[in-house]
């Protein structure tokens, strides 16, 4: 089976001096999240759409999908965990515990924040992580990376051309992501920034999808600003 | 959902658009898969069409020859994954006796409205057809085929004289179409087609003959023509047709010229001629067209006038298929990845 998992464990920062999570900012007259969660409820190759919520906004997330998407037997709402991969443990012990395992389900882990996800991103993910077991949706790096120890002095400037800026979706074989999430020691768990570093430490292939420049995460005021011009009439 | 509209902003500049789908509006929701470009098309991309005329319509998404795959209906009319063939005409207020096409308030996609060059597109269940059991990369064609359909049903209808025989001027994608529409629709007329180029010609294998306009025997005449020419053709062709049409016959309108076409009136008049525009169609004719297409032998026949099928995954694939159907003499089919 075809999952999709949209993560939104976060409680949120000040945003348009408000203390709601940035994923329950309106775009347009409708919640970040609804848009994003629409555009996976359009892929019709998820058999599931989870979303993992922060728990203080589960009941918020329920009202909001029944509000604006409805009845759909394909939804699913979960509490999120205590960071992201929390988040994803949380929803494939849900998937795990309502449909059981098969060697080859795939999810599609995507942040709510970025409601531009466009189809085909989505479709090349399913595709990617059906054939490779493991993918990731970059842009190459536009600016040039400079790396700095002290945060002083550069201490080293890589080559552009070999550099991506990470997005989302990423997505997996469900198998192939539990083996190597169960295997990671504390010290492996305590550098993770996102779900592929889980397989890059555990020396599996990711492979490359590419995405979107404006496949852009919504998470300062700026960036909210430019999603909402983006879409003015 | 935000969606994604490719818009010609100016002549060879598409940028993107991003509009708000309400999924729940009850409207179907089709993902684009194969679409086809039009000369009208062509025109607006590389800006051919009047100053004026571009000042008002753009900035527009093009396109108006497409099939999807429905992603979502409100309405149950159509099953999740149906294959389906998009209507770009937007009727206005019924009036007794006059099609669709032609209501003053009718709009047209891709015309002063968005086309169908979109990541989604949302249409009432009335403008969407089934096209289960045709080629996807054929379906695509399916609104250039409903145009030869509604001039076909137009023709029998404004018919005087007995069908003997029918003359297409124009060797191009239009005249291949109606020649094939005709040839279902009247199987005992004979169909000649006149065009300009002997390659071209050649294609029409299932005719009663072909002839270069400048070769025509002195002795041709048709009961009934359709110009399927377009451009500066239209005036030569209807020239020719004037001249070599049986009196009381019926010559069909069928290609588009930016400029005004002088014609023989004295000769329409003397003849006493009935002249038909046509242009464009709606649903029926796409119904009629599906039905059609569903023949394997059509598909194969419809085949030979798709040169190529382009990937379209950027901006950049659709300013390079433009550029290739721009030396294209048939249709070129856009595999709609974005």
């Amino acid at each position: 089976m075809i999952y999709a998992a949209i993560l939104a464990g976060g409680k949120g920062t000040r945003m348009q001096n408000t203390d709601v999570p940035k994923q329950f900012l309106e775009l347009d007259g409708k919640p970040i999240i609804i848009h994003t969660v629409e555009k996976f409820l359009m892929c019709n190759r998820f058999d599931r759409v989870y979303i993992g919520i922060n728990p203080d906004w589960h009941s918020f997330c329920e009202d909001l999908v029944r509000k604006y998407i409805g009845d759909n037997d394909r939804m699913r709402i979960v509490v999120g965990g205590a960071d992201r991969n929390g988040t994803i443990v949380n929803v494939l012990d849900a998937i795990e515990s309502e449909n059981g395992l098969n060697d080859d389900d795939i999810i599609v882990t995507h942040d709510a924040v970025r409601p531009f996800v466009t189809d085909r991103i989505i479709e090349e993910n399913i595709d990617s992580a059906i054939k490779y077991g493991a993918v990731d949706t970059v842009i190459p790096a536009t600016d040039t990376i400079v790396r700095s120890d002290d945060g002083a002095v550069i201490a080293n400037i890589p080559d552009r051309s070999t550099l991506y800026q990470g997005q989302t979706p990423q997505s997996f074989n469900i198998k192939l992501l539990r083996e190597c999430l169960d295997s990671l020691t504390e010290d492996e768990k305590n550098t993770l920034t996102d779900a592929c570093k889980i397989l890059v430490l555990k020396n599996r292939s990711v492979h490359l999808v590419a995405g979107e420049v404006l496949n852009f995460k919504i998470t300062t005021v700026g960036d909210y600003q430019l999603a909402t011009a983006m879409l003015k009439k | 959902m935000i969606n994604y509209v490719y818009r010609l902003i100016s002549p060879r500049v598409i940028t993107v658009k991003y509009t708000n789908i309400d999924i729940n509006c009850g409207r179907v929701i089709v993902r684009p898969k194969f679409m086809s470009i039009c000369h009208a098309d062509q025109r607006y991309f590389t800006g051919s069409r009047d100053a004026a005329v571009l000042r008002k319509k753009l900035p527009m998404a093009l396109i108006h020859e497409c099939m999807g795959e429905v992603v979502n209906d409100p309405s149950g009319t159509f099953r999740i994954g149906e294959n389906v063939v998009l209507v770009p005409n937007q009727p206005g207020t019924p009036v007794e006796g006059v099609y669709a096409n032609y209501l003053r308030d009718s709009r047209f996609l891709s015309s002063g409205n968005d086309g169908f060059m979109r990541e989604f597109i949302d249409l009432p269940s009335d403008r969407v057809v089934s096209c289960e059991g045709v080629k996807p990369e054929l379906a695509a064609v399916t609104e250039f085929i409903s145009v030869a359909f509604h001039a076909a049903s137009r023709f029998e209808r404004a018919v005087q004289t007995n069908i003997g025989s029918v003359g297409i001027w124009g060797d191009g994608g239009l005249g291949y179409l109606v020649a094939m529409v005709l040839r279902y629709r009247l199987p005992k007329a004979k169909i000649y087609v006149i065009g300009m180029d002997e390659q071209k010609l050649s294609r029409f294998s299932f005719v009663d003959g072909t002839y270069l306009s400048h070769d025509l025997p002195s002795d041709f005449h048709v009961d009934h023509a359709f110009e399927c020419c377009g451009g500066d053709g239209c005036y030569y062709a209807g020239r020719q047709i004037i001249d070599i049409i049986n009196p009381q016959g019926t010559f069909m309108l069928m290609g588009v010229s930016e400029k005004e076409v002088p014609l023989n009136t004295r000769m329409v008049l003397e003849r006493g001629l009935t002249l038909v525009g046509c242009s464009r169609s709606d649903r029926v004719d796409f119904e009629n067209t599906v039905e059609f297409l569903r023949d394997s032998k059509v598909q194969n026949r419809i085949s030979k006038i798709i040169s190529e099928v382009c990937e379209i995954n950027s901006i950049q694939d659709i300013y390079d298929a433009f550029a290739h159907d721009a030396t294209n003499p048939f249709k070129t089919v856009l595999k709609w990845n974005i």
